[in-house]
C-alpha cells in the first residue's frame, strides 16, 4: 500500500499512530454513517478494540473484515460497506474521496431497489485487486455509470396531471378508511379468559390463601392484526389507475398496518421502504424513481412468480392478506401466471385481486392474463373509483379466518336469505354465483366473481 | 478482564488462525472472514450473528466451537410464542404444591414444627437454557447457540436485547443471576423476517453464504472422510450445478452431506442419472423443483457438472 493513509500508520511512531488512526476511524464511521449504514458509537468502540486485535497496520483484507463484521449489520450493506471501504482506506480521508462517497450515497439513496440477488459475492477475497489498485490510482473507484447504465429505461410520470380537487378528495376520503384485516392468534399466550391456566400466576395468587388455590388465573392466546401484501401493477395498461393506486397503498402504508408492498409492470420491485418515508408526494416521486419500467409492458407471471422465489417466504408468514391490483393483460404465459397464483394463493391466508376494469358494467375478465388467474382468486373486486376503495376497506374489516371455498367446492344449496349483490359488477343471473356466506349479509360487498356460473369457462360452473 | 476471563476456559484462541485450525479439528472449514468474526466475538465478548440460507452450516458453527473449545453448547431452539418460561426459567410448580400439602400434613401432626417453608426457592426452580448459560457455578464460559432468532417473536428479541446488553437475569422471587463468564453467544438466522436492528447492533455480523467448489469439497471431505474421492468430488460439482438452477429452494451444505452419504450407503462409487432421480428428494424439499430437475435435466446438469469438475468455485452469477 503506497497510499498517504497507510504509509502515515506504518511509519508514524506510537503516539503519533495513535493520533491518526482513531480520527480516521471515527470519520470512517461517519462516511458510513452518511451512507446510510446504521453506525451506532458502540460499534465505533468496539472496532477501537478490534484493532489491538487486528491492527490496522496488518493484512488490510483481515482489518476490512474485521470491520465488517462490526459496522454492518444487514446483507444488502455488506457491498457497499466494500465498496466505501475501498474508497476511504486508500486515499486521503478528505477532498475527493469524500465526495466518492457522497456520490455513492446519492446513487443509493436512487438505486433501484434489488429483487434478485440474494446471493451478492461475500466472499473473503478483496473486492477489488490489491495489487493493480495502486497503479490505477486515478480510476475513481466508484463507477456511477455502471449502475445507471445497468437500469432498464426509466420513464420519469410527473403527478403534476393529477388535479388538485382529485388529490384532496382523494386523500381525505382515503385517511377515513379504517383498515382491519382482522386478527390473527399467535402462539404467544397473555392474561385473559382463555383455557389455558397460568399455573405461575394462579400459585403466587394461592399465597394469599395460605396456598390453597382458590381461584386459577387463566390465559389466552394473544392475537395479532394480519400483514396486508400489495403487489401492483404499474404496466401502460394499468396507467390511468396507477397515481390512484399509489395514493391508496400509500394511506394503507401510513395507517399502521404491517405492510410490503411491490409494484411490477416487467419486473418486480419492493417498494415498502419508499413508502416508509411518509408523506404521499415523496413516496410517490421516490416510487416513480426507483421502478425501473414505469408504463412498460406487463408480464403477471414472471412478476408474481419472483414474488414466490424471492419474496414469499419472508414476507407471507402469520397469515398475509394478499392484494394484487391489475388489469390482467399479461403479455407473458398464461400456464405461468396460472402456476404461479396457484402457489401463491397456497402460500398466503387469502388472495384478494383488484381489477379496475371491473368497474364497468359490461367487462368480463376474457383475457387470457385474467382467464389462467381467476380460478385461484379469492375475492375478486374492482378498484376503479373511490366507492370501489371504499367498498374493498369494507371487506377487509370482515375478513372471516376461514378462505371461502373455490367456485366448485360451493354447496349449490347456498341460502335462499343471502343478499343479492349490488353495485356494479356485472354478474349472469345464474343460480351458481353465491357470494360468501360469512360475510355480514349487511355489509355485503359489491362483489361477484363474473366467471362463476359462465358456461364456456373451466370450473366457472 | 477481558483477556483473564476468556483465558480461564483452557484452549482459547490467541489469533485467527488458531480459530481457523480450532474449527478445522472438529472438521469445520471456515472462510477467513468467519474466522475473523469468530475470533473477534471471542475477544470483544458479543454475540456473533449469523445470517445465511438454510442448511449452510450456521447452527454447525455453534457446536463446532463450543467442541473446539472444550466447552458446554447449551442450545435454545426458537418458535414464536417462545417466553420466559422456556427460555429462561420456570417454577416446578408440581414440586411446590406437593412441598405446601407436606408441610400442612406435618403440622396438622406436630403442632412444633416449623412452618416456615419458601416455595420460591432455587429448589423449585426449573432452569432453561439462558438461566442454565449464565450459570454463577460454571468455570468457564459456555457457547450458548440462540438457534434460528427470526422463528421467534418480537417480544422475545426484546427480552434477549436486555439479557445481552450485562448477561444478568433478574428472577422477581430471587434476585439477580450474573455470569461469572459471559458465554459465547451464537445467534442464527434463516433471515425469514428481518431481526430488529437494534439487537443486531450489538452483535459481529456475518453473512453464511452457500460455499464454493473447493470449499464445499473440503467440508464433504472432512466430514465423510470414508466417501470415496471420486464420489465426493462429483457430487460437490452436482450439487454447485444444481445452485445455479432456478429452484424454489436450493440445497444447502447439509444436502450435500446427506446426498453424499446416502449414495455411500447404496454403494455408489460415482454418479448415475437414475440413481440421481431416485434420491432428488434428499437435495430438494420441493415437488416443483424435484418435477423440474427430474429425468432430462438431471442427464444435462450431470453432463456440465462432469465438464465442469474442478476448475472454479460455483457462486451464483
Amino acid at each position: 500500500m503506497t497510499t498517504n493513509l497507510t504509509v502515515n500508520l506504518h511509519t508514524a511512531p506510537a503516539d503519533a499512530g495513535e493520533g491518526a488512526i482513531l480520527p480516521n476511524l471515527l470519520m470512517f464511521g461517519e462516511v458510513l454513517r452518511r451512507l446510510g449504514l446504521e453506525v451506532g458509537s458502540a460499534n465505533m468502540l468496539d472496532l477501537v478494540r478490534a484493532t489491538e486485535y487486528i491492527p490496522i497496520g496488518g493484512n488490510r483484507n483481515d482489518f476490512r473484515l474485521a470491520a465488517r463484521s462490526l459496522l454492518v449489520h444487514k446483507q444488502s450493506d455488506l457491498a457497499l460497506f466494500d465498496e466505501a471501504f475501498q474508497v476511504f482506506w486508500r486515499r486521503p480521508a478528505h477532498g475527493r474521496s469524500m465526495r466518492d462517497l457522497r456520490s455513492m450515497g446519492e446513487e443509493r439513496r436512487y438505486r433501484t431497489p434489488r429483487v434478485a440477488p440474494h446471493r451478492e459475492d461475500t466472499s473473503d477475497g478483496p473486492p477489488g485487486d490489491l495489487e493493480s489498485e495502486d497503479a490505477n490510482d486515478r480510476q475513481p473507484v466508484v463507477d456511477l455509470q455502471r449502475s445507471f447504465s445497468a437500469r432498464e429505461v426509466l420513464r420519469q410520470r410527473d403527478f403534476a396531471e393529477f388535479t388538485p380537487a382529485e388529490v384532496s378528495a382523494a386523500r381525505s376520503l382515503m385517511s377515513e378508511l379504517a383498515w382491519d384485516l382482522g386478527q390473527r392468534r399467535t402462539r404467544r399466550p397473555t392474561l385473559g379468559d382463555g383455557s389455558d391456566i397460568d399455573l405461575r400466576r394462579s400459585m403466587r395468587r394461592s399465597l394469599s390463601h395460605g396456598g390453597e388455590m382458590l381461584e386459577l388465573a387463566h390465559r389466552k392466546r394473544k392475537t395479532k392484526p394480519r400483514p396486508l401484501v400489495l403487489i401492483c401493477d404499474v404496466s401502460g395498461s394499468m396507467e390511468r389507475y396507477t397515481r390512484m393506486l399509489l395514493h391508496f397503498v400509500h394511506t394503507v402504508a401510513a395507517s399502521g398496518q404491517q405492510l410490503e408492498a411491490f409494484l411490477f409492470a416487467t419486473r418486480l420491485t419492493r417498494i415498502t421502504r419508499h413508502l416508509a418515508t411518509r408523506g404521499v408526494d415523496q413516496a410517490v416521486a421516490q416510487v416513480a424513481h426507483a421502478v425501473p419500467d414505469w408504463a412498460g409492458g406487463t408480464r403477471i407471471g414472471e412478476a408474481i412468480k419472483t414474488f414466490n422465489y424471492r419474496w414469499a417466504r419472508r414476507v407471507l408468514r402469520g397469515g398475509a392478506v394478499v392484494l394484487v391490483i391489475s388489469d390482467g393483460w399479461d403479455r407473458g404465459e398464461p400456464e405461468l401466471l396460472s402456476h404461479e397464483m396457484a402457489r401463491l394463493q397456497r402460500s398466503c391466508h387469502r388472495l384478494i385481486w383488484l381489477n379496475p376494469l371491473l368497474g364497468s358494467p359490461t367487462y368480463q375478465p376474457l383475457t387470457r392474463g385474467m382467464q389462467a388467474a381467476l380460478p385461484y382468486i379469492d375475492d375478486f373486486m374492482p378498484a376503479h373509483n373511490l366507492h370501489s376503495l371504499q367498498e374493498l376497506a369494507r371487506h377487509l374489516n370482515h375478513l372471516s379466518d376461514r378462505r371461502p371455498l373455490p367456485p366448485s367446492r360451493r354447496p349449490s344449496d347456498a341460502p335462499a336469505d343471502e343478499p343479492e349483490p349490488t353495485g356494479t359488477i356485472p354478474h349472469d343471473g345464474t343460480t351458481a354465483a353465491r357470494s360468501r356466506r360469512d360475510l355480514n349479509p349487511a355489509l355485503a360487498p359489491t362483489f361477484r366473481h363474473p366467471l362463476w356460473g359462465h358456461p364456456n369457462i373451466p370450473g366457472g360452473g | 478482564m477481558t483477556a483473564a476471563q476468556t483465558d480461564a476456559a483452557a484452549p482459547a484462541p490467541v489469533s485467527v488462525e488458531d480459530v481457523q485450525a480450532l474449527l478445522r479439528d472438529q472438521a469445520y472449514i471456515t472462510d477467513r472472514g468467519l474466522a475473523i468474526a469468530i475470533f473477534l466475538a471471542l475477544k470483544l465478548q458479543r454475540p456473533l450473528f449469523l445470517e445465511g440460507e438454510a442448511g449452510v452450516g450456521k447452527t454447525e458453527i455453534a457446536r463446532a466451537l463450543a467442541a473446539g473449545l472444550d466447552t458446554d453448547l447449551i442450545r435454545l431452539q426458537c418458535y414464536e410464542g417462545l417466553d420466559v418460561n422456556h427460555a429462561v426459567y420456570e417454577w416446578n410448580h408440581t414440586r411446590q404444591l406437593l412441598e405446601i400439602r407436606l408441610m400442612e400434613a406435618r403440622r396438622g401432626a406436630d403442632e412444633s414444627v416449623d412452618a416456615d417453608i419458601d416455595v420460591f426457592s432455587p429448589q423449585f426452580l426449573i432452569k432453561r437454557p439462558l438461566l442454565e448459560a449464565i450459570d454463577e457455578s460454571r468455570d468457564r464460559a459456555p457457547v450458548l447457540l440462540i438457534d434460528e432468532l427470526d422463528r421467534a417473536d418480537e417480544e422475545f428479541e426484546g427480552f434477549l436485547l436486555e439479557l445481552l446488553a450485562d448477561y444478568q437475569i433478574t428472577i422477581p422471587e430471587l434476585g439477580s443471576f450474573h455470569a461469572a463468564y459471559p458465554p459465547v453467544v451464537v445467534i442464527t438466522s434463516n433471515r425469514t423476517r428481518e431481526v430488529h436492528d437494534a439487537l443486531k447492533r450489538r452483535c459481529l455480523y456475518y453473512w453464511v453464504d452457500y460455499p464454493d467448489y473447493q470449499k464445499e469439497l473440503q467440508i464433504v471431505t472432512a466430514r465423510l472422510p470414508d466417501a470415496p474421492r471420486q464420489l465426493a468430488q462429483q457430487v460437490t460439482s452436482f450439487i454447485q450445478e444444481l445452485r445455479d438452477t432456478e429452484l424454489y429452494k436450493i440445497p444447502g451444505v447439509s444436502e450435500t452431506l446427506d446426498w453424499t452419504s446416502a449414495l455411500m450407503a447404496l454403494n455408489m462409487r460415482q454418479l448415475e442419472p437414475e440413481v440421481i432421480d431416485d434420491t432428488l428428494g434428499i437435495m430438494l424439499k420441493y415437488q416443483d423443483d424435484i418435477e423440474a430437475v427430474r429425468g432430462e435435466p438431471v442427464r444435462s446438469l450431470l453432463e456440465r457438472s462432469q465438464n465442469r469438475g474442478p476448475r472454479r468455485g460455483g457462486r451464483r452469477g
